[in-house]
């Protein structure tokens, strides 16, 4: 399965000779695949805060941001201006230490989560064999950031905005792992790369969701409740909280989590495409297509060809879910705490886990189909 | 001294200054909250250590684990019962404080006794498994460590089992601290929401 673009070894062999040792290549290639991820990432942010604004708007009857830049394209950027120069304001009676290093906690380890996120064969920063279980262990270091920004802020909401976050993400991490783990049994891997390969052979018809309806609407749930999107946005339910853990933030700290909930979102959503909907691939088998136009599969045309389509693919997939994810927020109310946690604890992890046995099951009777 | 190595000094040098400092602050920090926090710190950077003798499965389970559960849990138990309250003085302060550390240096002697005297077997990095451990593991755990793994759950399922007996309190007739037997009907009333009654 070892085709596809590797930029990586043509990088280092351009830098080779100019004369560098192979040493300095790797290092001077290091941070580029990172950069270029923190870009993509932020960029994503920027790109789903205007589409957030724009479908609110559509489903409210309203016209929505439309004088900066066309079809206010623009506006999230002047928000982001607009944090960035704001005053920083640490409360009184706040425990400064805490208080700034809550908003880093919940942001860094969702960035790091980009780590194994695959745009392609060889399009992810690293391809580490723990892949996905990563991820789940990256999203658990979270609550730790909400419960110290909640507690040092000194303010009754932040507190229990910050409690509620922390039982939200910790009772629907299990059903999420669950349904993670009936996946990887298909698979035999952890590896993000894997996972999608696994999905390639028949195009659309390959498609994990097929063989795991019931996982991909656990996990779909479980990723909106993790994202503390409407109808789960308990922790900062404005009505009750004012806005739970961020209440007595300002400024870029503000900033952080915001940018962390909308990265979060982006992340989740590429996660749902890479474990359920096909990750790169195309509808149709790229392999069909080179035959259709009879070209060798290693030509460099068929190459590009898939690198590009693969990108646009991931993308595309991970926008549609973000877009069902935006419509679901205008249009559902927010359920009450102790349904939240029933719907956690009562259904969707005896489901998961019903969900896992059979898939086990099935593997052995159909080895062919689930997974050998 | 190839770039690959200073970098993986420079790390555990780090990771182990952190260690010992976050632990020596989780031990002697004044403020609960403050030893909490620095105590996920200390398992993050052992995850760290793990991740330098590339154990990434193991340190990926010791964040999940450690960090994600253990340290959440205790952050949210010490955060609903942080009550702002003046420690009594304990009377004999001073000899409990040189009876906890004569038996921690004995503790301490005793392990630098076991590194000193057992001969380690490094194996090169030429042997080490890597990325094929997680597999390795799974297959330790499904034959010869079957019997631990399948007693540690059922362990487990009992401590589960006793909490919800504790936390439930409608499964006992009588209440557990005061041997009172239990007002079935307040159970019933704080169990169902507040606006259902009002017509």
């Amino acid at each position: 399965m070892e085709y596809g673009l590797d930029l990586e070894y043509s990088f280092n062999e351009f830098l080779k000779g100019f004369g560098l040792s192979s040493e300095i290549a790797h290092i001077i290639w290091l941070p580029l695949p990172m950069l270029l991820v923190l870009v993509a990432a932020v960029v994503g942010v920027l790109v789903t805060v205007w589409l957030e604004r724009k479908i609110s708007a559509a489903a409210q009857q309203r016209i929505g941001p439309e004088y900066a830049g066309a079809l206010g394209v623009l506006q999230p950027i002047a928000d982001g201006l607009k944090l960035l120069v704001k005053e920083d304001i640490i409360p009184a009676k706040a425990d400064g230490i805490l208080f700034t290093a809550g908003p880093v906690l919940v942001l860094v380890p969702v960035i790091l989560s980009w780590l194994i996120v695959p745009f392609g064969q060889n399009l992810l920063i690293s391809n580490v064999g723990i892949g996905i279980f990563l991820w789940i262990a990256l999203s658990s270091i979270q609550p730790i950031g909400l419960l110290m920004s909640g507690y040092a802020s000194n303010n009754k909401y932040s507190l229990l905005g910050g409690l509620r976050a922390a039982a939200q993400s910790i009772s629907y991490e299990i059903p999420l792992a669950l349904s993670v783990l009936a996946i990887v049994l298909m698979t035999n891997s952890l590896s993000t790369i894997d996972i999608v390969n696994q999905q390639s052979g028949a195009g659309i018809l390959s498609w994990n969701i097929w063989r795991q309806p019931v996982g991909f609407i656990v996990f779909w749930i479980c990723a909106l409740a993790e994202c503390e999107r409407l109808p789960f946005d308990l922790p900062e339910a404005e009505e009750e909280l004012v806005a739970g853990y961020q209440t007595e933030y300002a400024g870029m700290k503000f900033a952080l989590f915001y940018l962390g909930s909308y990265i979060n979102l982006i992340l989740s959503a590429l996660l749902v495409s890479i474990l359920y909907l096909g990750g790169w691939g195309f509808p149709i088998p790229v392999e069909l297509i080179a035959k259709f136009l009879n070209l060798p599969i290693n030509s460099p045309f068929i190459q590009v060809f898939t690198a590009s389509i693969g990108i646009v693919m991931t993308v595309l997939k991970a926008y549609l879910l973000v877009f069902i994810a935006i419509l679901l927020r205008w249009t559902t109310p927010r359920v009450r705490i102790d349904q939240l946690l029933d719907l956690g604890w009562k259904f969707l992890l005896p489901i998961s886990l019903a969900n896992l046995l059979i898939t086990a099951g099935l593997k052995l009777a159909f080895p062919q189909f689930f997974g050998g | 001294m190839s770039i690959a190595i200073t970098t993986q000094i420079i790390c555990f040098t780090v990771l182990s200054l952190v260690i010992l400092i976050g632990a020596l602050g989780v031990v002697l920090l004044e403020s609960i909250v403050y030893s909490a926090f620095l105590l996920g710190g200390v398992f993050m950077s052992v995850a760290g250590l793990y991740l330098l003798l590339n154990a990434s499965f193991v340190a990926a389970a010791q964040v999940l684990v450690y960090v994600g559960a253990v340290n959440v849990l205790i952050i949210f138990a010490i955060m609903l019962v942080n009550k702002k309250e003046d420690l009594k003085p304990i009377n004999d302060i001073k000899s409990r404080r040189i009876i906890s550390t004569s038996i921690c240096l004995t503790l301490l002697s005793l392990l630098i006794r076991v590194d000193l005297t057992n001969v380690w077997s490094l194996s090169s990095p030429q042997n080490s498994i890597g990325e094929e451990s997680t597999i390795r593991i799974g297959e330790h755990l499904f034959s010869d460590y079957l019997l631990p793994f399948e007693v540690a759950s059922v362990l487990l399922l009992m401590a589960m089992i006793g909490a919800i007996v504790l936390a439930r309190r409608d499964v006992m007739s009588k209440d557990i601290s005061t041997g009172l037997p239990v007002d079935q009907e307040l159970i019933e009333k704080s169990s169902e929401p507040l606006l259902t009654n009002k017509n």
